[in-house]
This record gives structure tokens, sequence and C-alpha cells, in this order.
């Protein structure tokens, strides 16, 4: 058997950098079908341990390989809300991938490609339970609330998500730009949401159009999952200089507002020399954003190569796309002319001792400045949770940076009824990790109700 | 979508627009703000409270048709409506210690202190207000800041109406007087900037309101940031309202001028106008 795993289809580099489509086409059929030959159908299964949601991922594969690709959909839907989403960003190769036994003597399964072509090829209606007389208020529309709002619906709640933009899906169409994941797919899960009955309720801001007390007054539970949504900026001089963004402006810019598109009426920063600061997905997101938009873009990254924590596939991505990767370097400050930035001041770095998150931690190189000229900067350093809901809150109990503390084995928080997950609970995680979080709080919400 | 549910042409650039928004009229306050998108390739725009009618479900807001979006929403009528309108955002207007306080508008920013006049005067406080106007044309609401002011003073550039100078040289007078606890000041940053500069000197507490531009309204983007007091805070959730002696106007300046020209090109390009810059 082949130790090497099958491509997916990839447009070519020099193409998709000029525009906003899909970079990543998928497997064909024949590639799908070949792919899934590759698994080894486990007993054990230790790529499911990879998975935060426990995908059952010999089934599906075992399903696809025989050709049942209905089956194989309805078998990951057992577990996870968003396969068509989740088969584009998860992280594959520090979750599923990573436990694949292939992996050891060769290249891991491609789970997440096939996940992702067996979401695409197969519509499988939700299906809803007898009502239950239930009604639950979900707020926010990213994938923590999508999930849990899924997952309530089809088990027969009433369910209400409120959203504070104009549009639904929270991270998945601000953040995430379009050639990394279609608009369209988002707009699909969550029609198939309104089929089982959600109400979506968009411009409501939780916390001052509406209080969580009149949530909890007139639900029966609440569930928040409303996102880390704040950026962090470094504190160094010439941070409010003009054409230094964070990287939630001016992705928001792009992708919610559609300023790379003529009709749209939002303006955006259209720049030569662009530096990203940063060397997350969202870092990824933003360099790529700004070479679509005409910038030559450089990613300033404090560490090395081996500590990015961008996927694997987007880094790849943006080395072929032409994006200029500055490692081991830190801004320490912006300048500016006529308040528009010109250039940005780094220093060299070098790898120190492991911190706590078992990472080497960067230590300043003397005398090793130097300076990157740009007319754009995007700081891509991360994001903390948006304290509007919880300050307007205050029963509830809030850990370290303002995240919400949730019960690990349940989800519900200091109050009663009032359930959480996402970002605005972890801090800072991935799309699978929301989800998983949404499923933990509806299934106990469902047991509240159970035992009521 | 949210209704239109009443129109008033102010003057030739300046629109009032009574928008059905129950949910925004039950909980706003004086001094939050509104987000609004015209249409589904809509910029969002803040724009500040003018007035709300909770019983009607109402918000009102006064504004001026400067630019590609607010001249799309001049296109609208009567009974039509707009695809989004988000709020209340920011902190309310703070004003509880105030006793006697002048209360300072500049253009379009004398509808901003519409509100806090009323709510001053309903509390039986001391209000004056000064309203600043290019022209006699454009001042708005005079009868209703008459009827809720101890004395109203009008400023117009060329002395079309009331007395001729800026809403500084009629502030100057007061303050010389004597006896004011706190000046409230909202219109453009230049004219907000000098209020700053005159009432430091007499050391009266001043409260000015940052229109910035923003995205969302509510944390997210950080377009919004200012330095007050040698800290960036956000406009959108640590404001809109700080203590102007405190506020670095000139970044202020400065960063409201980012998309000077690429919005320029795309009104007149809206209009069918060619490009002047």
């Amino acid at each position: 058997m082949n130790n090497v795993r099958n491509k997916p289809l990839v447009r070519d580099a020099s193409v998709r950098s000029r525009d906003f489509e899909e970079v990543c086409l998928g497997f064909d059929a024949k590639a799908a079908k070949a792919e899934s030959e590759r698994c080894l159908n486990c007993k054990n299964a230790p790529c499911r341990t990879g998975c935060p949601v426990g995908v059952n991922i010999p089934l599906f594969i075992s399903l696809l390989k025989g050709g049942d690709t209905g089956g194989a959909k309805r078998a990951i839907l057992a577990d996870s809300n968003l396969p068509s989403i989740c088969g584009r960003v998860c992280p594959q190769e520090s979750q599923c991938e990573k436990f694949c036994v292939r992996g050891i003597k060769g290249e891991p399964v491609a789970i997440g490609q096939l996940e992702r072509f067996v979401a695409d090829n197969a519509d499988i209606p939700l299906e809803k339970a007898k009502a239950t007389g239930k009604r639950v208020a979900v707020v926010g529309s990213g994938p923590a609330g999508l999930t849990c709002a899924g997952d309530l619906a089809k088990a027969g709640v009433e369910v209400t998500v409120y959203e504070a933009f104009h549009k639904l899906g929270g991270v998945l169409v601000y953040g995430i730009p379009e050639f990394r994941l279609p608009k369209e797919l988002v707009r699909k899960e969550i029609s198939s949401l309104e089929g089982l009955g959600v109400k979506f309720v968009t411009d409501a801001v939780i916390g001052k159009t509406l209080g969580v007390k009149e949530l909890t007054e007139s639900y029966d539970a609440v569930f928040i999952g409303t996102g880390a949504g704040l950026p962090m900026f470094m504190g160094i001089p010439g941070e409010n200089l003009n054409g230094v963004f964070s990287a939630n402006e001016y992705l928001t810019r792009v992708n919610l507002m559609k300023a790379y598109l003529e009709t749209s009426d939002t303006p955006v920063y259209r720049a030569k020399k662009a530096v990203i600061v940063g060397a997350g997905n969202v870092a990824m997101d933003a360099a790529r954003t700004a070479l679509r938009m005409g910038a030559e873009v450089t990613v300033v990254y404090r560490r090395s190569r081996a500590e990015m924590p961008a996927r694997a596939e987007e880094i790849v991505h943006a080395e072929e796309e032409g994006i200029v990767f500055h490692l081991l370097s830190n801004p320490v400050a912006i300048n500016g002319e006529n308040g528009f930035v010109k250039s940005v001041t780094c220093v060299e770095m070098e790898l120190g001792e492991p911190d706590a998150s078992g990472r080497r931690s960067p230590v300043v190189k003397e005398g090793s400045e130097f300076t990157i000229e740009c007319d754009m900067l995007i700081m891509a350093l991360g994001t903390s949770p948006n304290p509007l809901l919880t300050s307007s809150f205050k029963e509830l109990q809030l850990g370290r940076k303002g995240v919400i503390i949730a019960d690990e084995t349940t989800g519900e928080t200091s109050v009663k009824g009032v359930f959480a997950g996402g970002d605005a609970v972890t801090g800072s995680a991935t799309v699978i990790k929301a989800m998983g979080q949404g499923k933990l709080a509806a299934k106990s919400i469902l047991k509240m109700f159970e035992n009521a | 979508m949210f209704r239109i549910a009443r129109k008033n042409v102010l003057n030739f650039n300046t629109v009032e627009y009574e928008i059905e928004a129950p949910l925004v009229a039950k909980s706003c306050r004086g001094g939050q703000f509104v987000i609004l998108r015209v249409d589904e390739n809509g910029e969002r725009i803040p724009l500040t409270i003018a007035d709300y009618d909770r019983a009607r479900g109402t918000v009102t807001v006064i504004v001026q048709t400067i630019g590609a979006t607010t001249y799309k929403l001049s296109q609208k009528g009567e009974g039509e409506y707009i695809c989004d309108l988000v709020g209340p955002l920011g902190n309310p207007t703070d004003l509880g210690d105030c006793e006697n306080a002048i209360l300072v508008g500049g253009g379009i920013g004398s509808a901003v202190i519409y509100p806090q006049t009323a709510e001053m005067k309903k509390l039986g406080k001391k209000v004056t207000v000064i309203v600043g106007a290019k022209t006699k044309e454009l001042l708005i609401h005079e009868d209703d800041f008459r009827a809720r002011s101890d004395e109203f003073i009008i400023m117009t550039d060329d002395g079309s109406y009331g007395e001729k100078g800026f809403v500084t040289d009629a502030l100057k007078k007061l303050l010389d007087r004597g006896g004011y606890d706190c000046v409230f000041a909202v219109g453009p940053l230049p004219m907000m900037r000098a209020v700053c500069a005159l009432t430091e000197g007499y050391g009266v507490k001043t409260i000015v309101s940052m229109n910035s531009i923003m995205v969302d309204g509510t944390g997210m983007c950080g377009g919004c940031r200012l330095t007050v007091g040698g800290k960036t805070k956000y406009a959108c959730v640590d404001g809109p309202e700080f203590d102007g002696h405190l506020v670095d106007f000139n970044e202020a300046i400065n960063r409201s001028k980012i998309y000077r020209e690429q919005e320029a090109e795309h009104y007149c390009r809206l209009k069918g106008e060619s490009v002047k810059l």
C-alpha cells in the first residue's frame, strides 16, 4: 500500500493569489476513493481520540470506501454538525491525522479532505424530534452557537439565535476569508437550521439591545457563544498611526463587508507593502487577503517556523503565493510620516528556554535592529473575549482575561440554566473545539429539561 | 428591515430620520449611538441617537449628506426601509454631577446635545446651550432648544443669525462670567479641540463625544481607537464620551482621514460625477 497520500486539487498559486475564490478544490471521486482505501480501519481508532468531537472516522471512511457517501455523511453528522466547514478549517495535522497509524511510516490518511468530500457530496436533511415545548436562547451565531442551536432544534427545542452583526455565522463570515471557506457553505448550514425551525435575530447585541436577564426570564435556558472578539495590540510606539489595523478590522472589512468588491460601500486600505505581525491562522488569512488586495506581503513572527500556530496547509499555501516570512523577529516601533505608516523597526530574536506553553520563548538579540518599509501593518496577535455581555451581567463568574467560567463536563456557568462555550470560554481556540462545546452544552440543556 | 417612520429635511444637506427600532428605543439613552446599513452593499455607519420615543418604538438620527452612505440614505423616503440598525451602542452621557452646565453643539453636533438638554431640564438643573452653524439656514431645532434651555446662544460663522463668530467666542464670555461646573461639547473634532483648549484654562470639566471611524461598534475591530490620558481607548465601548482634556485630538483628527480619498471617489462614482478631491 502507498505511503503517500492522495493530493487534493489546488488552484495554481499565480492564479489564485489574484482572486478570492477557493484555493483548495478538494478531492474528486477517484482520489476520494483511493484515499479512503488507505485507511486501515484500526479497531482502536486512535484518530478519534484526536478529534475534539470524536467523529467516528473509521466508520465514515469505510462507508465511503463502499460507495455509500450518504451513509458516510450520516456517520459524521452523528458527532459533528458542520462537516463541510470542519473539513476545510480544522487543524487536522494536530488532531485526527496526528494519531493516524499510517502516519508512523508515511503520510497519514487525509481525513480532513475525506470529510470535506463527504460533506460536499451528500445532502442529508436534518431530522427533527417532536416538539418539547422548551425554548432556548443562543447568543452568537458562530460555530459554538450554530452547533448548540442545531442539536437543540433536532431534539425538538424551540431555539432563537441572537447575532450582533447584520449577517449570521460569526467568525466563519467576518474572520475566515472566502478563499478558504466559501460563505455559500455557511449560508447553507444556516438555512438547514432554519429548516429545523431555528429563528435568527440579527442586529441584536446582547448586553445592549437586550439584557441577558431578559433572556433568562423568557427562555428555559440560555447558551452564550459570543466568541473572543477583542483584538490585541503590542503597545509599541506608532500603533495608532493610519495604516495600522487589527487583523479583525482588516478581515471584517474585506470578508463581512465585502470591501474587495467594487459594489461595496465599505472602504478598505489599499496597501503596496504590507507587514503582518503574528503567525496564527488569522495572520495567514490577513496576509493572503492583503496579497489579493494587491500588496507585497511580509509576515513578521518572533519564533521560528516550527512554532507557527497556523494550520500547516495555510502556511504552505501562503509560501506558494509568495508571502515573505521574516521569522525570529519582533516589531519594537512603528514609524510614520504625515500620520501614515512608513516603516516598522524590528529586532531579531533567538529561542531560549521553553515557557509555560512548552514553546521555547524568544529572546531579543542585542544590537539587531532592522527596518522594514511598509504602508500598512496588521496586528494578528490573538484576541480575548468581549466584555460587552459579561459586564452587563455581573452574576457570571469570569476567569483569566475575562473568559466565562463554565463547567468542563456540562458547559454550565455559575448561573443556573445559563451555559457557555467556544472562545468566550476558552479564550481563543478552534472552530471544532467551539463546536464540541456547543454540543456539550446542548446535551446538558436537554438533560436538564429531562430531569426537570 | 427597519422602517423610516418619518423623514424631515432640515436644510439642504441635513435630514432627520425617525426609524422604527422598538428594541433599541426601549433601552437607549442620550449619548448612545446606533450603527445602520442602508442596503445589502451598505457600509455600517455609526450615528449618535438624537432622540427616541419609547412609546412609538422609534429612534431619531440626524444625518448630514456628505458621503456615499448618507447619500444613499437621503434617497430613501418616508415609509421605506433600511437594511439594518443596531444599538444602542456605547455608554450613555453621564452629566449626573453637573448642576449648571454649558452644552455646546457645532454643526451636526447640535443635534446630538438635544437629548442631554432635555434631560438636564427635566432634572431641574441649569442648562445653557450654545450652538454654532456656518449660516442661519444650517441651524436646526432652534425652537426645541429655546424651550428647554435656560439660556440659548446662536453663533454663525457669517453672522447671518445670532452672533457672528465661533462657539468658543460665546463660551469664553460665559466662562468669564463664571458659575458653571461642566461643559459638554459635540461637533467637528477641531471645534471640540478648541473648546477643550479653552475650558482647560478655566479648569472646568469638559466632556466630548467622539464619533470615530468604526465597523462593528462592539469593541471588535479596534478602528475607533484613540489616545485618552496616554492610554488607548475604544470610542465604541469605552466612550463615545470622554474627558476632553485627556483626549489626543491631533491623533483623532489624523485618524479621521484614513479613508478620505477612497470615500470621495466612491461618493462621486455613486452620484455619477467626476472625482474631485
